[in-house]
């Protein structure tokens, strides 16, 4: 979306309606009035625990995930390369999966009798890629005003919309994502507001509804963001400076403290009527107490710094800044802070706050200790966060900073596991965690990889080789 | 000192030499003498007083040339006042020539050529007619010691980014087009009737009408985007009727119908990583190129993010993925798009005479596990800096020093 010139002449309508897109952070509640359905107990997804803390304002389950484990026989791939994830890279190994759990890891792993057992040999196996930030099915192909839900740009303050309210599970770009190897999204809204409402994150299957894709029992996202979007798309009302952005959402989040304190009191107490609700309030005061995340979209290194200080006034984390093109200048304080970055591996340049993107980004990151997520924010480079992350991967190499490639494999699923607060659930390949599983045709850091098989949540939602498991949206159907 | 520079002999030695026009060549010389290619081969005698650049185990082959960006026409793409690319105001833009719009001091210069691209064409933006665009190298103070040829192509827009000019039809833009070349045409006859304004109306100035006759000769190719399939042939249509020089860009739906484009014997520029439908090309795909190129079409790669220029070589590794023969890809962005801008006497490939643009590599171009070791834009050792390695270094290690 960030593409211009003579792409623009190409897909002028795409770029038209993507332009004030491009920024995503999402806020999750932890209620867990869906059970996921793992069959093995192992698995309970660590997500529901966050429940917890849950002491919302809502009465009762909203608009819950209807996720349905799709039945599998289990599947065994053997004598491939497995990169976990998790440290290690099992030469002539073998995984089974079965009910949407990985059962086992390694190098003599036996198959069941009814396991569907799938040959690796030359091929390389990683977990399920995750994008924690696309905007596929708010900002939908084919790419016209219709399809164009992406940007409630109507107050600069939109904490009020949820991103799940605009999928749209037909996307023609959702079959193509998971050609990508991508099992896991977070979609959010765009970046035109200073608050822009929840994210959703979502399994990346065919399905009917964005209910039946709501990842079970994972926590929503706010996406915020920081600098020449919201100025410009507001310059007339305002904001229409930085410091005006930084007022927007100090206005708002002294709003949400108060909204947040009176219900917290009639929690306590339920003395009289519960307080008036009111979404925008609800969904802020859901940071405020921890249970949604903050996704901020962020490029420059010292904007970064005065978002900390922001969440530091108001007693909140920042789960991941995104786009942080400038993350490699403060990489300490953002490992001490605890804040993940989700950046490119090398877009800069389109704009004046990406002016200083570098390739080792991502490296020098890592390098100081923070936590590194290669992201798409493209319908197009969704397809392919393998290739970005080996970009990044050998360019910090280059540079003389040790990558590992166990790492760089961890910037495409772990860590944006970590991101979306899933990681106990999927991002690694071990025992117990769900059974989101790629199969590449070559080294999944080499151009010419291509995802052979797609496993999402044990079920083959994707075969290179079979045009019976190659998805297509109803939009797609008796198309070119 | 300058004179001792440009008789500087260069000899790269050991390497795997892609020459692009034949074999590859193990162990191979490739000597640059004066900015150009002296001699290349398994056998060449390395002169005394040659510098020498020990390329043993690495990859040789020709600079890469970029078919279709913007560079130094466009600095940072939101930010109107570092744009030059487009003629505002102009659907009919035939005499914008963006040469003299170009930065060589463009900041995407240094970044895009010490990742192995050493030109580019520099293509104008539009509705219709978007103008003359010049191919350059990414070398040079000024835009006369940048310049390889210009204008290298007029492009015209047929693609539904062209509608507004043809008043929101495809039909009305292609009737636009024919009648601006019509008009073209009766201008060259009657240049002293339109002076006097003995002659109707014409659909463009007379700069412009004047600045379509070498395309109408058929000396200055007519680059055309189109995506869709009716498109493409509508394009193939105007270009037998006038006997134009056609290339074609983006040629999404190309896929479609590469028998048609081959007969025609029109080149195709297209971005193999381009798959997202749109109305104007839903079967677009990412087997575009190889398919094209398996039907006997002569396929260009282009990577259209300006900035990111140095992507061709991901372009060209997922086009190999998706079925390109590997040769092939490496040609589509060296020798042939030399031949689709006319240049092959000098650009494109490692054979004697030819400009010494040349890249050193420590593998494969197209595989992210590859570094560049020496760019060699007409000769020089390019410097493998740029802004983004000056920010490397100030942030290494934290705090910075400033």
């Amino acid at each position: 979306m960030r593409r211009s010139g003579v792409q623009q002449m190409k897909a002028a309508v795409i770029v038209a309606i993507m332009v004030a897109a491009g920024c995503a952070s999402g806020a999750a509640r932890a209620r867990s009035g869906s059970s996921p359905a793992p069959a093995t107990a192992a698995a309970a997804p660590a997500a529901q625990a966050a429940a917890a803390q849950d002491t919302s304002s809502a009465i009762g389950p909203q608009y819950p995930s209807t996720y349905k484990r799709h039945p599998n026989p289990p599947v065994l791939i053997k004598n491939a390369t497995i990169m976990t994830a998790a440290g290690q890279e099992i030469q002539g190994g073998s995984i089974l999966f079965r009910d949407g759990r990985i059962v086992s890891v390694g190098t003599s792993v036996q198959a069941p009798s009814d396991a569907v057992v799938v040959d690796g040999t030359g091929k390389w196996v990683t977990p399920g890629v995750i994008d924690v930030h696309s905007h596929i099915g708010v900002y939908a192909a084919p790419g016209t005003f219709a399809e164009s839900d992406g940007n409630e740009a109507t107050n600069p303050v939109t904490a009020e919309v949820w991103a799940e309210h605009s999928f749209w599970p037909q996307d023609p770009q959702i079959p193509l994502a998971i050609a990508g190897g991508v099992t896991t999204i977070q979609a959010l809204p765009g970046s035109a507001n200073l608050i822009g409402g929840r994210s959703a994150v979502l399994k990346l299957i065919p399905a009917r509804s964005v209910q039946e894709m709501k990842f079970p029992g994972a926590r929503y996202g706010l996406k915020m963001a920081c600098g020449e979007n919201p100025k410009r798309v507001y310059q007339n009302r305002g904001p229409s400076t930085r410091m005006g952005n930084m007022a927007g959402y100090r206005a708002a989040f002294i709003e949400a403290q108060g909204y947040r304190r009176r219900w917290d009191k009639w929690n306590k107490d339920h003395q009289g009527d519960p307080p008036e609700r009111n979404l925008r309030n609800e969904t802020l005061a859901e940071v405020l107490r921890g249970n949604i995340y903050v996704q901020n979209h962020c490029y420059r290194a010292d904007e970064m710094l005065q978002m900390l200080d922001l969440a530091h006034e108001f007693g909140f984390k920042i789960r991941s800044f995104h786009h942080a093109v400038e993350a490699y200048k403060i990489g300490d304080v953002l490992a001490r802070e605890g804040t993940a970055v989700s950046i490119w591996s090398d877009w800069w340049g389109f704009k004046e706050e990406a002016m200083d993107g570098i390739y080792e980004n991502a490296a020098l990151v890592q390098q100081a200790g923070g936590r590194v997520v290669i992201h798409s924010d493209d319908p197009g480079g969704i397809q392919r966060l393998n290739q970005e992350a080996a970009k990044a991967m050998y360019h910090g190499r280059r540079a003389g900073i040790p990558i590992t490639r166990d790492q760089a494999v961890r910037w495409f699923t772990a860590n944006p596991a970590w991101v979306l607060g899933i990681d106990s659930v999927v991002g690694t390949l071990e025992p117990g965690k769900m059974a989101d599983v790629v199969l590449w045709s070559a080294d999944p850091l080499s151009v010419y990889a291509q995802a052979l098989q797609v496993y999402n949540d044990g079920w083959l939602v994707y075969d290179r080789n079979d045009p019976a498991h190659q998805p297509k949206t109803d939009f797609t159907l008796g198309q070119p | 000192m300058i004179a001792f520079l440009l008789a500087q002999t260069i000899a790269i030695t050991g390497g795997t030499v892609y020459p692009v026009s034949g074999p590859k060549i193990e162990n191979a010389t490739v000597l640059i003498r004066d900015g150009k290619i002296a001699a290349v081969g398994a056998n060449v005698a390395v002169p005394a007083g040659a510098t020498r650049i020990d390329a043993a185990g690495k990859w040789v082959t020709p600079g890469l040339i970029d078919a279709a960006g913007q560079m130094g026409l466009r600095e940072i793409s939101a930010v109107d006042n570092t744009n030059e690319a487009s003629l505002r105001g102009n659907e009919v833009a035939a005499a914008f020539n963006v040469l003299e719009g170009i930065n060589p001091a463009s900041m995407l210069i240094t970044v895009n050529r010490m990742e192995g691209i050493t030109s580019t064409l520099a293509v104008p933006g539009g509705s219709l007619i978007y103008g003359q665009a010049a191919l350059i190298d990414l070398d040079g103070a000024t835009i006369e010691t940048m310049r390889i040829k210009s204008p290298a192509a007029m492009v015209a827009d047929l693609s539904e980014g062209a509608k507004g000019a043809g008043g929101g039809s495809r039909a009305g833009v292609a009737a636009r087009l024919r009648r601006v070349l019509n008009d073209a045409r009766e201008y060259a006859t009657r240049r002293a009737d339109f002076r006097r304004r003995q002659i109707q109306d014409l659909s463009a100035s007379a700069a412009d009408l004047e600045a379509l006759q070498p395309v109408l000769r058929g000396e200055l190719p007519l680059v055309v985007f189109a995506n869709r399939r009716s498109d493409i042939e509508t394009a193939l249509r105007i270009g037998k009727e006038y006997k134009l020089r056609l290339i074609l860009a983006g040629a999404a739906e190309g896929w479609m119908i590469p028998d048609e484009i081959a007969a025609a014997g029109v080149p195709v520029i297209v971005e193999p990583l381009d798959n997202i439908p749109s109305y104007d090309a839903l079967g677009i795909r990412y087997q575009n190129a190889a398919l094209l190129a398996k039907g006997g079409v002569k396929v260009v790669l282009m990577e259209t993010a300006t900035e990111n220029t140095r992507d061709l070589k991901q372009q060209a590794g997922n086009a190999v993925a998706n079925g390109l023969p590997w040769e092939q890809a490496l040609r589509a962005v060296t020798l042939t798009p030399a031949e689709v801008f006319g240049v092959a006497g000098q650009y494109g490939s490692i054979e004697v005479g030819k400009v010494a643009n040349v890249v050193v590599w420590t593998g494969d171009p197209f595989e992210f596990s590859t570094g560049v070791e020496h760019v060699f834009i007409r000769g020089r050792d390019i410097p493998l800096r740029s802004r983004q390695t000056e920010l490397l270094e100030r942030y290494r290690t934290l705090p910075p020093k400033y």
